[in-house]
């Protein structure tokens, strides 16, 4: 039984350990911050692998909690990328800050990224209300569609464009004005990235752990029973693709930072790389759909297993037929997308949510079920 | 019959047309409070689509739907609920993938008064709600002996228990009048009778107004202070269990002419 | 005016060949209600079929179009090994949203598979002449052959099809099971039976339209079907999806669009415009132009 005992306690105890954690991580980054891994690997991963991670918890909301298809959601992140840089540009041509350090540069960053949820949120209110009405194989098309509409625009605004920002806008790419960061920056603002994702998913987990949640996952699971049991489903599927779309804005400003130049085809459905809205779905559904912890851990591996068939020294040593397929990683992605949801139609992880304290209780669950089902076998009738 | 009060619900010549076919017309009932009334018919005679015109998920084509003499008419399904009508379902409809607790906790959102900021920021105001939703979830699922299951998933419940958790369902919604599609459906006959006296205890404990469609007869005469019948949308007779049975109409209906 | 009829003519051509495409979709959509998002893909597995029987065929001195034969039964066979081992499976288990996921999936393991294969490469490949080059001149206006013969082709093949649903026994049993499996079933029709043969049809289909695309742009490569099959799709949508009459008129209304929005306005808002109009569509008329809605029974 649930009770708030046990969850206030769970609370604590993970937020103890993360302090832990992040005190360790940055007493480490304070240490290692000018030296070569850690400012030329360790760091930039650290700034893509916390984008990704808000990108596919907060596509989560929608595909695992509500239940909706949504294959548009690099468009949310393009708005929040070209927001954010836009922004960033006028800030600087208006003389607020002139170099990429001091508190008010620091204040302009955060009000970007902020600025930038927030106007993807706004289109996400847009893209929501055709969810009134469509559901399913239809509203999937739609998303997709918006997507592409809004990549479009950008593509056609005189001010932003498709060559990177280079056009019109500013004289250069954002290395050297508004919000882009070298490898140094990146070192001396990892804090951003990561303070970002930590508030993200704490907003998301509380979100889930409410009425909110609660409501969503009716919606999904049933939404004729869901309005039969008092809930407006209009309400609860417009804010939940505008609360996800808010992350996903914020992810997009985090790479707006980390990458530096900005081009349209990155936010497509899908294409070459591996930065695309399935790719998106892709991690979703590795992790499981109905899990933010497992969007997370599904995030990062895939971050990993993709920079190690990139970068990897191993790869070398393996005979070249196997590099040619990793020179495509999505073809390896696609197979196991496929087995996973063949035999895992809900994610590797399903709705199954990590948690310190309950690891002892799951670990204890596992082997109570696995005792009942070899008794069962046994012949004798176990209720669980 | 208390006829000065309010009924609960009253509808005047509702009536639903798909495409040319009318499916219901002049639908007239009144039920008023703390009253069981069974609204029985062949297989295809309406019942359903009179519940479903009740609660919002049709709009009637005509007449008009009263409750506690508001009218509800083109509303939505969440506002009816809001209004004070809940129903269950003939095919049973539960969040399957949810526990049993959060099945009945979600039917007391729209009664919920914290808000965002409360639910991200944790507050005293939502830890208390919170605390009490679970104390009212557990209390309901007592009545239909749910307790000890309340962290299950609703769908790994055997067939009976999850008729019950509907029911639980609809009861949280904190409704006035209590629309029950089949309730009995499938199940045996213990478990029909420990249905029956759950609605016993739903109308003494809640005293509310509930609608029963029902197939099996000697529940609907055991347990139904009043009957009405349909046949090809049409009421064909209404009126005291023991006048029902011995109604020519009804009869014919059933048995064919 | 000449601009209108160049756009019209072109609107015509693009819509023939979406509408092509879109029939493949709305078959199979029909029948397991699954947006098989790979089919665009049996189009480009269709062109490099073309590509490299094109020459084999004019070795033994055959004529040019007999490899559109040969692209046909490839793609006819990817299509119905696609179902047997991604779909059907996936179809027990899961939901109609697992099953998106799936489709999702096989579209990019085909697109990278091409990509990964050593003979095929992400490089785009130069294709033959397969229609006589040229054309007539009416009024100003040059009409090309090509436009002629995708026309006339496609409309050929879409009357041929709709006979076939409507009068064949086959025909009849596809239609049977998209209306209802069990009844179906009851009635002795082999359902899997019939679905495999649906997406060998539709996926054949496709490798007619590859034919007609390599006829306008005489070049194959990997990611080829990707927007032609999501507009394609986009027409089936806006027609009425699982209604074939439905995919004609939704693939002339999205390429007309097209060509019109690329006459007047610009030809990099014609996707917008496309999808704009299938949003607008959908959100005034949830069921398409053509369909009939059916709400969720309660």
């Amino acid at each position: 039984m649930k009770n708030k005992s046990v969850t206030a306690k769970g609370y604590l105890l993970n937020t103890a350990v993360l302090a832990v954690v992040l005190i360790v991580f940055f007493t480490l980054a304070a240490t290692l911050g000018s030296t070569g891994e850690f400012k030329l690997i360790l760091a930039p991963s650290l700034w893509q692998c916390c984008y990704l991670v808000i990108l596919s918890a907060s596509l989560n909301l929608v595909l695992g909690f509500l239940g909706q298809l949504s294959l548009g959601h690099c468009g949310f992140m393009a708005i929040g990328a070209y927001a954010a840089a836009l922004l960033s540009l006028a800030a600087q041509r208006a003389g607020i800050f002139t170099d990429k350090s001091g508190p008010v540069f620091v204040l302009v960053l955060l009000g970007c990224i902020l600025i930038a949820g927030i106007l993807a949120a706004l289109v996400g209110l847009l893209v929501g209300i055709p969810a009134l009405r469509l559901k399913g194989d239809y509203l999937a098309i739609i998303t997709l569609g918006f997507g592409m509409i809004i990549v479009n625009i950008i593509n056609n605004l005189p001010f932003a464009g498709q060559n990177g920002l280079a056009e019109g806008s500013a004289s250069a790419s954002l290395y050297k004005n508004g919000l882009g960061f070298g490898t140094a920056s990146k070192v001396t603002y990892i804090w951003v990235p990561i303070l970002l994702t930590l508030l993200s998913m704490t907003m998301m987990f509380m979100f889930i752990r409410s009425k909110y949640g609660r409501a969503i996952r009716a919606i999904r699971d049933d939404e004729i029973a869901a309005s039969a049991s008092g809930i407006n489903t209009s309400f609860y599927k417009v804010f939940t693709f505008a609360y996800s779309a808010f992350f996903a804005g914020m992810a997009g400003a985090l790479y707006a930072c980390a990458n530096a130049t900005l081009s349209t085809s990155s936010f497509a459905f899908t294409n070459g790389g591996i930065l695309n809205s399935t790719f998106i779905v892709v991690m979703v559904v590795l992790g499981g759909m109905g899990s933010l912890t497992g969007s997370m851990v599904a995030a990062v591996i895939m971050f990993i297993v993709n920079y190690q068939i990139k970068n990897g020294s191993w790869v070398d040593a393996l005979p070249s037929a196997v590099q040619g397929i990793f020179a495509y990683p999505m073809l390896v992605y696609a197979i196991v997308l496929i087995i996973v949801i063949m035999f895992r139609p809900k994610g590797i992880f399903g709705s199954y949510e990590f948690s310190l304290i309950h690891l002892k209780r799951d670990f204890l669950n596992h082997r109570a079920k696995a005792a009942a089902q070899k008794a069962e076998k046994k012949g004798a009738k176990v209720h669980a | 019959m208390p006829e000065t009060k309010i009924p609960v619900l009253e509808t005047k010549k509702l009536g639903i047309t798909f495409g040319g076919l009318k499916a219901v017309q002049d639908f007239n009932i009144q039920i008023y409070e703390g009253e069981l009334v069974g609204l029985i018919g062949p297989n295809g005679a309406g019942k359903t689509t009179v519940f479903n015109m009740l609660t919002g998920v049709y709009l009637p084509t005509e007449g008009s739907v009263l409750l506690n003499g508001e009218v509800l008419n083109g509303k939505k399904t969440h506002q009816f609920v809001a209004a004070g009508v809940a129903r269950t379902f003939q095919n049973i409809r539960l969040f399957k993938d949810m526990s049993v607790i959060d099945n009945v906790k979600t039917a007391f959102t729209k009664d919920i008064q914290y808000n965002m900021v409360d639910a991200l920021f944790r507050t005293p105001k939502f830890w208390k709600t919170e605390k009490e939703l679970t104390e009212k979830a557990l209390d309901l699922l007592d009545i239909f002996h749910l307790q000890e299951k309340a962290d299950w998933l609703a769908s790994s419940l055997p067939y009976g228990q999850q008729r019950k958790l509907e029911i639980a369902r609809a009861l949280a919604t904190d409704m006035k009048l209590l629309l029950l599609d089949e309730p009995a459906a499938g199940m045996n006959p213990t478990e029909t009778a420990e249905l029956l006296e759950c609605i016993n205890t739903i109308r003494n404990r809640f005293g509310v107004a509930i609608l029963l469609i029902e197939h099996d007869m000697s529940l609907v005469l055991n347990v139904c202070q009043r009957i009405q019948v349909i046949d090809y949308g049409q009421t064909i007779a209404k009126g005291l269990p023991e006048e029902i049975v011995k109604n020519p109409k009804v009869i014919a209906a059933y048995l064919g002419e | 005016m000449s601009t209108f009829i160049q756009a019209l003519a072109v609107g015509l051509r693009l819509g023939s060949i979406y509408a092509l495409v879109a029939l493949g979709y709305t078959m199979v959509y029909g029948i397991i209600r699954l947006i098989n998002f790979a089919h665009g893909d049996f189009i480009m597995v269709g062109g490099y079929t073309m590509i490299f029987t094109i020459p084999l065929v004019l070795a033994i001195g055959l004529p040019v179009w007999v490899s559109v034969i040969f692209a046909i039964a490839i793609c006819a066979a990817v299509g119905m090994t696609t179902e047997l081992v991604a779909y059907r499976p996936v179809r027990k288990t899961g939901t109609a949203m697992t099953a998106l996921i799936t489709a999702i999936a096989v579209s990019l393991f085909l697109e990278n598979l091409a990509q990964a294969l050593p003979f095929i490469g992400p490089n785009p490949m130069v294709a033959s002449q397969i229609f006589s080059a040229g054309g007539f001149s009416v009024s100003g206006v040059t009409m090309e052959w090509t436009t002629i013969y995708t026309i006339v082709i496609s409309a050929v093949v879409m009357v041929v099809l709709y006979q076939f649903t409507q009068r064949t026994r086959l025909g009849r049993a596809m239609r049977c099971v998209s209306e209802d499996k069990e009844a179906a079933t009851l009635m002795g029709i082999n359902v899997n039976h019939t679905i495999v043969l649906t997406f060998a049809i539709g996926s054949g289909l496709s490798a007619v339209a590859g034919l007609m695309y390599i006829g306008q742009y005489p070049k194959v490569f990997t990611t080829m079907g990707v927007m032609l099959g999501l507009k394609a799709f986009v027409a089936a949508v806006l027609g009425g999806i699982g209604i074939i009459p439905g995919a004609m008129l939704g693939g002339l209304v999205i390429g007309l669009v097209e060509s019109f929005t690329t006459a007047y306005v610009s030809s990099s808002m014609a996707d917008t415009f496309v999808f704009l109009i299938l949003i607008v569509v959908l959100i005034l008329k949830p069921a398409g132009i053509m369909g009939k809605n059916v709400g969720e029974k309660v």
